[in-house]
Protein backbone atom coordinates (compact mmCIF):
# COMPACT_ATOMS: atom_id res chain seq x y z
CA UNK A 1 0.00 0.00 0.00
CA UNK A 2 1.40 3.43 -0.79
CA UNK A 3 0.81 6.50 1.39
CA UNK A 4 -1.83 8.00 -0.95
CA UNK A 5 -3.88 4.61 -1.08
CA UNK A 6 -3.83 4.47 2.94
CA UNK A 7 -4.68 8.51 3.32
CA UNK A 8 -7.54 7.44 0.54
CA UNK A 9 -8.87 4.64 1.66
CA UNK A 10 -12.09 5.48 4.35
CA UNK A 11 -10.03 4.68 7.41
CA UNK A 12 -12.10 2.77 9.64
CA UNK A 13 -11.82 5.01 12.82
CA UNK A 14 -12.92 7.85 10.96
CA UNK A 15 -16.21 6.17 10.38
CA UNK A 16 -17.66 7.53 12.95
CA UNK A 17 -19.67 4.36 14.46
CA UNK A 18 -18.14 3.29 17.48
CA UNK A 19 -19.75 3.73 20.50
CA UNK A 20 -21.12 7.47 22.04
CA UNK A 21 -19.64 8.22 18.57
CA UNK A 22 -21.82 11.51 18.42
CA UNK A 23 -19.47 12.75 21.26
CA UNK A 24 -16.36 10.65 21.21
CA UNK A 25 -13.93 10.95 17.95
CA UNK A 26 -11.75 8.48 18.80
CA UNK A 27 -9.90 6.09 21.44
CA UNK A 28 -6.65 5.80 21.49
CA UNK A 29 -3.37 4.10 22.86
CA UNK A 30 -0.12 4.59 22.80
CA UNK A 31 2.68 2.13 23.88
CA UNK A 32 6.38 3.16 24.28
CA UNK A 33 9.00 0.43 24.45
CA UNK A 34 12.91 -0.27 23.82
CA UNK A 35 15.21 -3.18 22.80
CA UNK A 36 16.82 -3.95 26.10
CA UNK A 37 20.15 -4.37 23.88
CA UNK A 38 20.61 -1.23 22.97
CA UNK A 39 21.08 2.45 24.20
CA UNK A 40 18.18 4.53 23.97
CA UNK A 41 17.77 7.05 20.83
CA UNK A 42 20.09 9.54 22.44
CA UNK A 43 22.87 7.35 21.94
CA UNK A 44 21.98 5.10 19.27
CA UNK A 45 24.22 5.64 16.11
CA UNK A 46 22.90 5.67 12.61
CA UNK A 47 23.88 2.32 11.95
CA UNK A 48 22.82 0.71 15.15
CA UNK A 49 19.58 2.67 14.80
CA UNK A 50 19.25 0.27 11.23
CA UNK A 51 20.12 -2.83 13.42
CA UNK A 52 17.03 -1.94 15.81
CA UNK A 53 14.90 -1.54 12.68
CA UNK A 54 15.69 -4.64 11.14
CA UNK A 55 15.70 -6.27 14.74
CA UNK A 56 11.72 -4.71 15.79
CA UNK A 57 10.69 -5.80 11.47
CA UNK A 58 11.53 -9.54 12.48
CA UNK A 59 9.76 -9.19 15.81
CA UNK A 60 6.81 -7.50 14.15
CA UNK A 61 6.64 -9.53 10.94
CA UNK A 62 5.78 -13.02 13.26
CA UNK A 63 2.71 -11.42 14.67
CA UNK A 64 -0.28 -11.46 13.40
CA UNK A 65 -0.63 -7.75 12.72
CA UNK A 66 2.61 -7.87 10.69
CA UNK A 67 1.64 -10.09 7.89
CA UNK A 68 -0.64 -7.39 6.33
CA UNK A 69 0.57 -4.00 7.02
CA UNK A 70 2.66 -1.75 4.98
CA UNK A 71 6.19 -0.24 6.00
CA UNK A 72 7.46 3.03 4.89
CA UNK A 73 11.09 4.40 5.46
CA UNK A 74 11.18 8.27 6.27
CA UNK A 75 13.73 8.66 4.27
CA UNK A 76 12.01 6.89 1.00
CA UNK A 77 8.94 9.04 1.55
CA UNK A 78 8.28 12.76 0.14
CA UNK A 79 8.23 15.56 2.78
CA UNK A 80 4.16 15.99 1.54
CA UNK A 81 3.86 12.05 2.05
CA UNK A 82 5.35 12.20 6.00
CA UNK A 83 2.97 15.27 6.22
CA UNK A 84 -0.47 13.69 5.15
CA UNK A 85 0.47 10.69 7.33
CA UNK A 86 1.01 13.51 10.50
CA UNK A 87 -2.40 14.90 9.46
CA UNK A 88 -4.06 11.77 9.73
CA UNK A 89 -2.56 11.13 12.39
CA UNK A 90 -1.23 7.99 11.63
CA UNK A 91 2.34 9.07 12.72
CA UNK A 92 3.85 12.05 14.84
CA UNK A 93 5.36 14.99 14.00
CA UNK A 94 8.88 14.01 15.41
CA UNK A 95 8.37 10.69 13.70
CA UNK A 96 7.84 12.80 10.48
CA UNK A 97 10.70 15.57 10.95
CA UNK A 98 13.50 13.35 12.77
CA UNK A 99 16.90 12.36 11.43
CA UNK A 100 18.56 9.03 10.73
CA UNK A 101 16.90 5.96 9.46
CA UNK A 102 13.54 6.29 10.94
CA UNK A 103 10.44 4.25 10.05
CA UNK A 104 6.88 3.29 10.54
CA UNK A 105 4.11 0.02 9.95
CA UNK A 106 0.95 0.45 9.17
CA UNK A 107 -2.51 -1.43 9.17
CA UNK A 108 -4.45 -0.97 6.01
CA UNK A 109 -7.69 0.56 8.23
CA UNK A 110 -5.38 2.84 9.87
CA UNK A 111 -6.43 1.22 13.17
CA UNK A 112 -2.68 0.75 13.92
CA UNK A 113 0.42 2.03 13.61
CA UNK A 114 3.86 1.42 14.70
CA UNK A 115 6.99 4.04 14.75
CA UNK A 116 10.45 2.53 14.91
CA UNK A 117 13.28 5.26 16.22
CA UNK A 118 10.94 7.52 17.28
CA UNK A 119 11.75 9.47 20.79
CA UNK A 120 11.73 5.43 21.89
CA UNK A 121 12.91 2.63 19.83
CA UNK A 122 8.85 1.60 19.33
CA UNK A 123 6.19 3.69 19.57
CA UNK A 124 2.87 1.45 18.85
CA UNK A 125 -0.74 3.32 18.54
CA UNK A 126 -3.90 1.55 18.38
CA UNK A 127 -6.86 3.74 17.48
CA UNK A 128 -10.73 3.49 17.01
CA UNK A 129 -13.94 5.61 16.19
CA UNK A 130 -15.96 6.13 19.40
CA UNK A 131 -15.50 5.23 22.81
CA UNK A 132 -13.92 1.91 22.84
CA UNK A 133 -11.10 1.91 25.39
CA UNK A 134 -11.53 -1.65 26.52
CA UNK A 135 -11.48 -3.11 22.64
CA UNK A 136 -8.54 -0.36 21.81
CA UNK A 137 -6.80 -2.05 24.66
CA UNK A 138 -6.83 -5.46 24.01
CA UNK A 139 -6.34 -5.70 20.76
CA UNK A 140 -2.95 -3.12 21.56
CA UNK A 141 -2.05 -5.47 24.82
CA UNK A 142 -2.49 -8.62 22.20
CA UNK A 143 -0.31 -7.29 19.66
CA UNK A 144 2.08 -5.59 22.43
CA UNK A 145 1.95 -9.66 24.11
CA UNK A 146 2.93 -11.29 20.59
CA UNK A 147 5.71 -8.50 20.03
CA UNK A 148 7.46 -9.59 23.64
CA UNK A 149 7.70 -13.40 22.57
CA UNK A 150 9.95 -12.28 20.09
CA UNK A 151 11.67 -9.22 21.16
CA UNK A 152 13.70 -8.20 24.88
CA UNK A 153 12.46 -5.48 25.94
CA UNK A 154 14.01 -2.85 28.10
CA UNK A 155 12.17 -4.11 31.51
CA UNK A 156 12.71 -4.05 35.01
CA UNK A 157 10.47 -5.32 38.46
CA UNK A 158 10.85 -1.94 40.23
CA UNK A 159 9.99 0.97 36.96
CA UNK A 160 8.53 -1.27 34.56
CA UNK A 161 9.14 -0.35 31.16
CA UNK A 162 12.39 1.46 30.90
CA UNK A 163 11.81 4.48 28.13
CA UNK A 164 14.23 7.02 27.30
CA UNK A 165 12.58 10.04 29.06
CA UNK A 166 10.98 9.23 32.26
CA UNK A 167 7.54 10.73 32.04
CA UNK A 168 6.99 7.41 30.25
CA UNK A 169 8.22 4.73 32.33
CA UNK A 170 6.55 2.43 33.99
CA UNK A 171 3.79 1.02 31.82
CA UNK A 172 4.83 3.39 28.34
CA UNK A 173 1.27 3.90 28.13
CA UNK A 174 -1.02 7.02 26.73
CA UNK A 175 -4.76 7.14 26.59
CA UNK A 176 -6.38 9.34 24.76
CA UNK A 177 -9.64 9.81 23.97
CA UNK A 178 -10.96 12.86 21.68
CA UNK A 179 -14.20 14.27 22.38
CA UNK A 180 -16.48 17.18 20.41
CA UNK A 181 -18.04 19.03 23.21
CA UNK A 182 -19.32 22.14 21.76
CA UNK A 183 -22.54 22.08 23.89
CA UNK A 184 -20.17 22.79 27.18
CA UNK A 185 -18.44 25.33 25.86
CA UNK A 186 -21.51 27.17 24.30
CA UNK A 187 -23.25 26.98 27.46
CA UNK A 188 -19.91 27.88 29.45
CA UNK A 189 -20.12 25.18 31.36
CA UNK A 190 -16.18 23.83 30.99
CA UNK A 191 -15.28 24.01 34.43
CA UNK A 192 -17.44 20.69 34.57
CA UNK A 193 -15.05 18.76 32.87
CA UNK A 194 -11.84 20.24 35.26
CA UNK A 195 -13.85 19.23 38.48
CA UNK A 196 -13.78 15.86 36.92
CA UNK A 197 -10.58 15.68 36.60
CA UNK A 198 -9.45 17.30 40.03
CA UNK A 199 -8.72 13.73 42.15
CA UNK A 200 -6.45 12.59 38.81
CA UNK A 201 -3.88 13.47 36.87
CA UNK A 202 -5.37 13.67 33.28
CA UNK A 203 -4.70 16.44 31.08
CA UNK A 204 -7.12 18.17 28.67
CA UNK A 205 -6.30 19.82 25.75
CA UNK A 206 -7.70 21.18 22.58
CA UNK A 207 -6.90 19.95 19.36
CA UNK A 208 -6.17 21.43 15.95
CA UNK A 209 -4.54 24.38 16.58
CA UNK A 210 -0.89 26.26 15.31
CA UNK A 211 -1.10 28.46 18.35
CA UNK A 212 -2.31 27.63 22.13
CA UNK A 213 -5.82 27.77 21.21
CA UNK A 214 -7.99 24.95 20.85
CA UNK A 215 -10.45 25.22 17.29
CA UNK A 216 -13.95 23.44 16.97
CA UNK A 217 -14.00 22.31 20.34
CA UNK A 218 -12.37 19.33 20.17
CA UNK A 219 -10.62 18.15 22.97
CA UNK A 220 -8.24 15.47 24.47
CA UNK A 221 -8.55 13.87 27.81
CA UNK A 222 -5.68 12.02 28.40
CA UNK A 223 -3.77 10.33 31.10
CA UNK A 224 -0.56 11.78 32.50
CA UNK A 225 0.50 9.29 35.26
CA UNK A 226 2.23 6.22 33.42
CA UNK A 227 3.91 4.64 36.65
CA UNK A 228 2.17 2.96 39.86
CA UNK A 229 -0.83 2.47 39.02
CA UNK A 230 -1.92 -0.80 36.58
CA UNK A 231 -2.84 -0.35 32.85
CA UNK A 232 -6.27 -1.28 34.25
CA UNK A 233 -6.06 0.99 36.59
CA UNK A 234 -5.36 3.95 34.11
CA UNK A 235 -7.88 2.71 31.59
CA UNK A 236 -10.65 2.90 34.21
CA UNK A 237 -9.78 6.59 35.68
CA UNK A 238 -9.32 7.73 32.03
CA UNK A 239 -12.94 5.63 30.96
CA UNK A 240 -15.13 7.01 34.52
CA UNK A 241 -13.77 11.11 33.51
CA UNK A 242 -14.68 10.86 30.11
CA UNK A 243 -18.17 9.00 31.05
CA UNK A 244 -19.39 12.01 33.13
CA UNK A 245 -17.93 14.56 31.14
CA UNK A 246 -20.03 12.44 28.15
CA UNK A 247 -22.41 13.12 30.62
CA UNK A 248 -22.57 16.40 30.93
CA UNK A 249 -22.04 17.20 27.15
CA UNK A 250 -25.23 15.15 27.08
CA UNK A 251 -27.29 17.45 29.15
CA UNK A 252 -26.14 20.84 28.02
CA UNK A 253 -27.03 19.59 24.17
CA UNK A 254 -30.54 18.86 25.75
CA UNK A 255 -30.77 22.15 27.41
CA UNK A 256 -29.64 23.85 24.25
CA UNK A 257 -32.24 22.23 21.84
CA UNK A 258 -34.89 23.00 25.00
CA UNK A 259 -34.28 26.31 25.48
CA UNK A 260 -31.60 27.93 21.99
CA UNK A 261 -33.08 25.75 19.29
CA UNK A 262 -33.69 28.82 17.30
CA UNK A 263 -30.51 30.70 17.96
CA UNK A 264 -28.96 26.96 17.09
CA UNK A 265 -30.22 26.59 14.10
CA UNK A 266 -29.95 30.78 12.99
CA UNK A 267 -26.35 30.20 13.55
CA UNK A 268 -26.29 26.78 11.39
CA UNK A 269 -27.46 28.62 8.71
CA UNK A 270 -24.66 31.12 9.14
CA UNK A 271 -22.39 28.85 8.90
CA UNK A 272 -23.56 27.44 5.78
CA UNK A 273 -24.13 30.46 4.05
CA UNK A 274 -20.64 31.94 5.30
CA UNK A 275 -19.10 28.37 3.81
CA UNK A 276 -21.24 29.03 0.64
CA UNK A 277 -20.00 32.45 -0.24
CA UNK A 278 -16.50 32.18 1.11
CA UNK A 279 -13.85 32.99 -1.29
CA UNK A 280 -11.30 32.01 1.48
CA UNK A 281 -11.28 30.41 4.44
CA UNK A 282 -9.26 29.79 7.48
CA UNK A 283 -8.21 26.58 9.55
CA UNK A 284 -9.62 28.06 12.36
CA UNK A 285 -12.58 29.21 10.66
CA UNK A 286 -13.44 26.01 8.78
CA UNK A 287 -13.19 23.87 12.31
CA UNK A 288 -15.53 26.52 14.13
CA UNK A 289 -18.11 25.61 11.37
CA UNK A 290 -17.77 21.94 11.16
CA UNK A 291 -18.29 21.45 14.54
CA UNK A 292 -21.27 23.48 14.55
CA UNK A 293 -22.17 21.71 11.76
CA UNK A 294 -21.44 18.24 13.73
CA UNK A 295 -23.23 19.53 16.03
CA UNK A 296 -26.24 20.58 13.98
CA UNK A 297 -26.61 16.90 12.52
CA UNK A 298 -26.04 15.22 16.24
CA UNK A 299 -28.72 17.19 17.03
CA UNK A 300 -31.34 16.32 14.35
CA UNK A 301 -31.15 20.21 12.92
CA UNK A 302 -28.91 18.88 10.15
CA UNK A 303 -30.17 16.13 7.95
CA UNK A 304 -28.57 16.49 4.16
CA UNK A 305 -25.15 16.00 5.73
CA UNK A 306 -23.13 13.08 6.83
CA UNK A 307 -21.18 12.88 10.31
CA UNK A 308 -18.45 10.67 8.16
CA UNK A 309 -18.24 13.55 5.89
CA UNK A 310 -17.52 16.02 8.56
CA UNK A 311 -15.20 13.86 9.95
CA UNK A 312 -13.06 13.28 7.08
CA UNK A 313 -12.93 17.41 6.04
CA UNK A 314 -11.35 17.59 9.91
CA UNK A 315 -8.63 15.45 8.24
CA UNK A 316 -8.85 17.14 4.36
CA UNK A 317 -8.95 20.91 5.11
CA UNK A 318 -5.22 20.57 6.14
CA UNK A 319 -2.30 21.94 4.20
CA UNK A 320 -0.58 18.78 3.10
CA UNK A 321 -3.99 17.28 1.93
CA UNK A 322 -4.72 20.04 0.33
CA UNK A 323 -1.36 20.27 -1.75
CA UNK A 324 -1.90 16.59 -2.37
CA UNK A 325 -5.43 17.26 -3.87
CA UNK A 326 -4.60 21.00 -5.35
CA UNK A 327 -0.70 20.92 -5.99
CA UNK A 328 0.63 24.44 -5.91
CA UNK A 329 -0.44 25.95 -2.56
CA UNK A 330 2.20 27.74 -2.02
CA UNK A 331 1.01 30.39 0.92
CA UNK A 332 -1.50 29.97 3.56
CA UNK A 333 -3.94 32.32 1.39
CA UNK A 334 -3.61 29.47 -1.68
CA UNK A 335 -4.68 27.25 1.17
CA UNK A 336 -7.48 29.33 2.15
CA UNK A 337 -8.99 29.14 -1.68
CA UNK A 338 -8.81 25.55 -1.93
CA UNK A 339 -9.94 25.33 1.32
CA UNK A 340 -13.09 27.27 0.09
CA UNK A 341 -13.60 25.55 -3.06
CA UNK A 342 -13.04 22.03 -1.34
CA UNK A 343 -15.40 22.68 1.32
CA UNK A 344 -18.03 23.58 -1.13
CA UNK A 345 -17.96 21.10 -2.88
CA UNK A 346 -17.34 18.22 -0.51
CA UNK A 347 -20.19 19.35 2.07
CA UNK A 348 -22.38 21.63 0.10
CA UNK A 349 -22.18 19.59 -2.96
CA UNK A 350 -21.54 23.02 -5.29
CA UNK A 351 -19.33 21.48 -7.88
CA UNK A 352 -19.24 23.59 -10.92
CA UNK A 353 -18.78 27.25 -9.49
CA UNK A 354 -15.07 27.86 -10.54
CA UNK B 1 0.41 -8.15 46.78
CA UNK B 2 0.78 -4.59 48.60
CA UNK B 3 3.16 -2.42 47.46
CA UNK B 4 5.02 0.29 49.61
CA UNK B 5 3.74 3.59 48.14
CA UNK B 6 5.77 6.79 48.80
CA UNK B 7 3.38 9.59 47.56
CA UNK B 8 4.91 13.06 48.52
CA UNK B 9 2.16 15.67 48.03
CA UNK B 10 2.41 18.88 45.71
CA UNK B 11 1.12 21.96 47.09
CA UNK B 12 -0.51 24.42 44.36
CA UNK B 13 1.77 27.21 43.22
CA UNK B 14 -0.37 30.12 43.76
CA UNK B 15 -1.27 28.75 47.36
CA UNK B 16 -0.91 26.34 50.27
CA UNK B 17 -3.54 23.70 49.42
CA UNK B 18 -2.96 20.60 47.95
CA UNK B 19 -2.49 20.36 44.56
CA UNK B 20 -4.80 18.17 42.52
CA UNK B 21 -5.09 19.66 39.29
CA UNK B 22 -1.78 18.86 36.96
CA UNK B 23 -2.03 21.15 33.68
CA UNK B 24 0.96 21.23 30.65
CA UNK B 25 -0.12 24.27 29.02
CA UNK B 26 2.43 24.59 25.30
CA UNK B 27 2.51 28.80 24.80
CA UNK B 28 3.91 29.26 21.50
CA UNK B 29 6.62 25.87 21.73
CA UNK B 30 7.08 26.90 25.50
CA UNK B 31 5.82 23.84 27.91
CA UNK B 32 5.07 25.38 31.20
CA UNK B 33 3.59 23.12 34.23
CA UNK B 34 0.70 24.14 36.53
CA UNK B 35 -0.12 22.46 40.01
CA UNK B 36 -2.85 24.08 41.09
CA UNK B 37 -5.75 23.68 44.29
CA UNK B 38 -9.13 22.79 42.62
CA UNK B 39 -10.10 26.63 42.88
CA UNK B 40 -7.08 28.25 41.57
CA UNK B 41 -7.14 25.71 38.39
CA UNK B 42 -10.89 26.41 37.91
CA UNK B 43 -9.41 30.24 38.27
CA UNK B 44 -7.12 29.33 35.81
CA UNK B 45 -8.99 27.82 32.81
CA UNK B 46 -11.93 29.94 33.15
CA UNK B 47 -9.66 32.65 31.50
CA UNK B 48 -8.24 30.32 28.85
CA UNK B 49 -11.96 28.50 28.31
CA UNK B 50 -12.33 29.13 25.21
CA UNK B 51 -8.97 28.45 24.12
CA UNK B 52 -8.05 25.39 26.13
CA UNK B 53 -4.46 24.59 26.86
CA UNK B 54 -2.43 23.15 24.31
CA UNK B 55 -1.87 22.12 20.93
CA UNK B 56 0.11 20.54 18.25
CA UNK B 57 2.69 19.57 20.71
CA UNK B 58 3.44 16.61 22.42
CA UNK B 59 2.98 16.09 26.14
CA UNK B 60 6.05 13.93 27.07
CA UNK B 61 8.34 16.48 25.67
CA UNK B 62 6.47 19.32 27.27
CA UNK B 63 6.24 17.14 30.63
CA UNK B 64 10.59 16.83 30.23
CA UNK B 65 11.45 20.28 29.22
CA UNK B 66 9.59 21.23 32.25
CA UNK B 67 11.31 18.83 34.52
CA UNK B 68 14.42 20.27 33.35
CA UNK B 69 13.78 23.41 34.05
CA UNK B 70 12.60 22.32 37.18
CA UNK B 71 16.06 20.62 37.65
CA UNK B 72 17.54 23.64 36.95
CA UNK B 73 15.95 26.12 39.19
CA UNK B 74 15.27 23.59 42.17
CA UNK B 75 16.82 23.70 45.36
CA UNK B 76 17.97 20.36 44.56
CA UNK B 77 19.61 22.04 41.84
CA UNK B 78 23.17 22.48 44.02
CA UNK B 79 22.79 19.03 44.52
CA UNK B 80 22.07 18.00 40.70
CA UNK B 81 25.07 20.11 39.68
CA UNK B 82 27.34 18.50 41.70
CA UNK B 83 25.96 14.98 39.72
CA UNK B 84 26.67 16.61 36.70
CA UNK B 85 30.10 14.23 35.98
CA UNK B 86 28.21 11.43 37.03
CA UNK B 87 28.37 8.81 34.11
CA UNK B 88 26.98 6.17 32.85
CA UNK B 89 29.02 2.83 32.60
CA UNK B 90 27.11 1.41 30.04
CA UNK B 91 26.07 4.64 27.71
CA UNK B 92 28.27 6.81 28.42
CA UNK B 93 25.52 9.61 29.43
CA UNK B 94 26.49 12.00 31.42
CA UNK B 95 24.10 13.22 33.94
CA UNK B 96 24.87 16.66 32.49
CA UNK B 97 23.44 15.62 29.50
CA UNK B 98 20.13 14.37 30.82
CA UNK B 99 19.67 17.39 32.40
CA UNK B 100 20.32 19.29 28.72
CA UNK B 101 18.10 16.96 27.10
CA UNK B 102 15.96 15.27 29.28
CA UNK B 103 16.15 12.19 27.68
CA UNK B 104 18.42 8.77 29.17
CA UNK B 105 20.92 7.25 27.38
CA UNK B 106 19.94 3.59 28.06
CA UNK B 107 18.43 1.39 30.54
CA UNK B 108 20.76 1.45 32.69
CA UNK B 109 20.45 4.71 33.61
CA UNK B 110 17.87 4.08 35.59
CA UNK B 111 20.15 2.15 37.88
CA UNK B 112 22.93 4.90 37.64
CA UNK B 113 20.83 7.72 38.21
CA UNK B 114 18.61 6.20 40.96
CA UNK B 115 19.33 8.72 43.58
CA UNK B 116 18.39 11.69 41.48
CA UNK B 117 15.80 10.44 39.01
CA UNK B 118 13.45 8.67 42.15
CA UNK B 119 12.55 12.48 43.71
CA UNK B 120 11.30 13.30 39.57
CA UNK B 121 9.48 10.30 39.39
CA UNK B 122 7.44 10.94 42.25
CA UNK B 123 7.22 14.21 41.07
CA UNK B 124 5.91 13.48 37.78
CA UNK B 125 4.28 9.91 38.86
CA UNK B 126 3.31 10.27 42.33
CA UNK B 127 4.71 7.08 42.70
CA UNK B 128 7.90 5.05 42.19
CA UNK B 129 7.18 1.41 41.79
CA UNK B 130 5.23 -0.06 38.21
CA UNK B 131 2.44 -2.39 39.05
CA UNK B 132 1.24 -2.97 35.65
CA UNK B 133 2.20 -5.66 33.04
CA UNK B 134 4.94 -7.83 33.23
CA UNK B 135 6.22 -9.41 30.01
CA UNK B 136 5.41 -13.28 30.03
CA UNK B 137 8.31 -14.32 28.49
CA UNK B 138 11.58 -12.36 28.97
CA UNK B 139 11.77 -11.30 32.61
CA UNK B 140 14.57 -8.45 34.28
CA UNK B 141 17.43 -10.88 34.02
CA UNK B 142 17.08 -11.29 30.12
CA UNK B 143 16.75 -7.76 29.68
CA UNK B 144 20.08 -6.94 32.12
CA UNK B 145 22.18 -9.27 30.50
CA UNK B 146 21.67 -7.71 26.88
CA UNK B 147 21.69 -4.33 28.20
CA UNK B 148 25.43 -5.18 29.25
CA UNK B 149 25.77 -5.58 25.41
CA UNK B 150 25.83 -1.58 24.77
CA UNK B 151 28.55 -1.11 27.36
CA UNK B 152 30.95 -4.15 25.75
CA UNK B 153 30.16 -2.56 22.17
CA UNK B 154 31.70 0.87 23.45
CA UNK B 155 34.70 -0.46 25.07
CA UNK B 156 35.32 -2.31 22.06
CA UNK B 157 35.63 0.25 19.95
CA UNK B 158 37.47 2.45 22.40
CA UNK B 159 39.77 -0.41 22.44
CA UNK B 160 39.86 -0.04 18.71
CA UNK B 161 40.84 3.32 18.96
CA UNK B 162 43.97 2.71 21.44
CA UNK B 163 44.72 0.08 19.03
CA UNK B 164 44.73 -2.82 22.21
CA UNK B 165 43.43 -5.26 19.24
CA UNK B 166 44.13 -7.78 21.59
CA UNK B 167 41.55 -6.27 23.59
CA UNK B 168 38.84 -5.76 21.21
CA UNK B 169 38.89 -8.97 19.56
CA UNK B 170 38.14 -10.58 22.98
CA UNK B 171 34.97 -8.22 23.45
CA UNK B 172 34.06 -8.84 19.58
CA UNK B 173 33.86 -12.47 20.43
CA UNK B 174 31.72 -11.85 23.48
CA UNK B 175 29.64 -9.42 21.53
CA UNK B 176 28.98 -11.88 18.79
CA UNK B 177 28.13 -14.84 21.15
CA UNK B 178 25.39 -12.78 23.07
CA UNK B 179 23.79 -11.24 19.89
CA UNK B 180 23.51 -14.53 18.15
CA UNK B 181 22.31 -15.73 21.27
CA UNK B 182 19.45 -13.12 21.28
CA UNK B 183 19.16 -13.19 17.49
CA UNK B 184 20.59 -10.09 16.92
CA UNK B 185 21.93 -9.78 13.45
ZN1 LIG C 1 -4.52 27.25 45.20
ZN1 LIG D 1 23.42 4.53 30.20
Amino acid sequence: MTVEELVQSRREWLRNDGPDSEIVVSSRIRLARNAAAFPFIAKLSDDEKKRVIELLRKAVRKTTFGQNCSLFFMDELGGLERKLLVECHLISRELAEGEGPRCAMISPNGHFSLMFIEEDHLRMQCIKSGFCLQEVWREMNDLDTQIEKNLVYAWNQELGYLTACPTNVGTGMRVSVMLHLPALALTRQFNKVHNSLQKISLIVRGLYGEGSHAWGDFYQISNQVTLGLSEEEILSQVHDVVRAVIGYEKKARDFLLEENREKLEAGLEECLKSIRAAKTISAQETLKCLSAIRLGINLGLLSDISLDVVNQLMLQIQPAYLQWIYGGVESSLDASEFRAQYLRKYLLGIWNED
Amino acid sequence: MKQTKCRIEMKCQKCDKKATMHITDLVGSKPVELHLCAEHAQEYLAQTENGMSPVGGNMASALAAQMAQQMAFSKVSDEFSKSDQETCPVCGLTFFEFRANSRLGCPEDYQTFRKQLTPLLMNIHGECRHTGKRPSCFGEEDARKLTALIGYRREMSEAIETESYEKAGMLRDKIRKLESEAGIE
